[in-house]
């Protein structure tokens, strides 16, 4: 089982921000960042990629803390596990949603060193967290050899397998925005199983309801294209409704015509195209519920 | 090539490993504690998973150079002496091994599970080992091992 697949790599684990990212710039694409490493020690096994250097990024404090925002949200470690952020007292009482859809990646194992950082960069159109993040309205800050930047989650993800992120930027923390009285938010997946499996569809919607109208909403699926997909035109419709049948089903219909998925072995594009809309109707429920309704 | 120490079963243990060098590779074949299982290689499988820092892990999943420093426990940690775990026990006593092949995975995830929840009902059990998979048994008696140890583990 000793793998001869791969040549000599160099493991690293600098314990600030300005040495990985140096490290990282010169090692000129040679490099591949460690969090939880679950997808890349598989990658790497599998004979995928063969990186001359890994860079852990779990000893570098910001990249695994959890603090709230002076303005009343969340900032999330890029590095911090599923398990730890179920651990926190308050963040899924607040982002409910976001913490499902982080928690149903793999099992209680892969849960104690899986990121959302890492579920993010590895560039999956099926990534669990990742709809849910970007219906959270979430922002990342990276940094790279030129300095600091925060753009929004969606602007990650250019493809399968491939991110926004320049030669040498490393992913930092996710930033969620604070809450008005309200909100909630929830994910939910299709999978032909019931666990460790990948998304056929994802949903993630994030909503406010004011005496029994939604005020806000933000509505994200995975796996229906080649990127997680923002889809502002259900969010519209949701919009200003008391989420009755006509508006679910008009958000619905948005949902689907954001499909722009393939057909392999989970699913056909027609399947996809309409379990899209049945997921953005149930999802919508759970966060209305959670919100309160009122 | 660099060189990593950490205590596995209580032992105090350092040895050159290259940095892609495994988890399970230092244990198995470096300190050629065997017990440890490579099922899929993949971290599906749960053959492999050992106790880091007291947290159950895939140890396929972790580079060795990523638990320098730390506290590992095996399979082969778990007995005191001739003495077996009381979840070692329950998996014999309830028949919750059929092949053998899954076994030490399943036992360090439950033991894992037991401290952590150690009222844990059928279904949070079942829900738990869905990283441990068994070819054999169709997990009915792995339930019942971990179902009778959550009594002999406390007592």
């Amino acid at each position: 089982m000793t793998g001869s697949l791969m040549t000599d790599i160099r493991y690293l684990a600098p314990h600030t921000l300005d040495e990985a990212v140096s490290a990282y710039a010169d090692a000129a694409g040679a490099a591949r960042i460690l969090a939880g490493g679950t997808d890349l020690l598989v990658q790497m096994r599998s004979g995928m990629i063969s990186p001359g250097l890994i860079l852990d990024i779990k000893k570098i404090s910001e990249l695994t803390e959890i603090s709230e925002t002076p303005e009343g949200g969340f900032r999330v470690g890029a590095a911090v596990s599923g398990a730890v952020l179920a651990e926190h007292p308050t963040f899924g009482k607040v982002w409910p949603g976001v913490l499902e859809a982080l928690n149903l990646i793999g099992s209680t194992q892969i849960q104690g060193r899986a990121s959302a950082g890492g579920n993010l960069c590895n560039g999956s159109p099926a990534g669990d967290s990742v709809p849910a993040m970007i219906a959270a309205g979430a922002t990342v800050t990276v940094q790279g050899p030129g300095g600091r930047r925060d753009i929004p989650v969606e602007a990650v993800p250019v493809g399968p397998g491939r991110t926004n992120l320049a030669p040498g930027e490393i992913l930092v923390s996710f930033t969620l925005p604070p809450r008005a009285p309200g909100s909630s938010d929830a994910y939910l997946r299709m999978i032909p199983r019931t666990e460790m499996d990948i998304a056929v569809v994802g949903c993630g919607v994030n909503l406010s309801m004011k005496d029994g109208v939604c005020t806000a909403a933000r509505v994200a699926l995975g796996a229906v294209a080649p990127t997680v997909v923002l889809v502002e035109d259900a969010a519209k419709a949701l919009i200003g409704s008391k989420l009755d049948d006509a508006a679910l089903e008009a958000a619905a219909t948005a949902c689907r015509a954001a499909c722009h998925p393939i057909d392999d072995k989970r699913g056909t594009i027609v399947y996809r195209t309409k379990v899209a809309g049945v997921l953005l109707k149930r999802t919508a429920g759970i966060a209305a519920d959670r919100a309160g309704r009122s | 090539m660099p060189t990593v120490s950490m205590t596995v079963n209580g032992k105090k243990v350092s040895g050159e490993v290259e940095g892609r060098t495994l988890l399970v590779q230092f244990l198995r074949e470096n300190l050629r504690l065997t017990g440890t299982h490579v099922g899929c290689d993949t971290s599906q499988c749960g053959a492999c998973v050992v106790h880091l820092n007291g947290d159950s892990v895939k140890s396929c999943t972790m580079l060795a150079a990523q638990a320098d420093g730390a506290e590992v426990t095996t399979i082969e940690g778990l007995a005191d002496g001739e003495t077996l775990h009381p979840m070692q026990e329950a998996f014999r006593e309830h028949h919750g091994l059929q092949c053998g092949f899954c076994t030490p995975g399943m036992v360090m995830s439950a033991v894992d599970l037991v401290k952590k929840n150690p009222k844990a009902s059928e279904a949070e059990i079942r829900e738990w080992l869905e990283g441990n998979i068994c070819r054999c048994t169709g997990y009915h008696n792995i339930v019942k091992a971990i179902q009778h140890a959550q009594t002999t583990m406390s007592a």
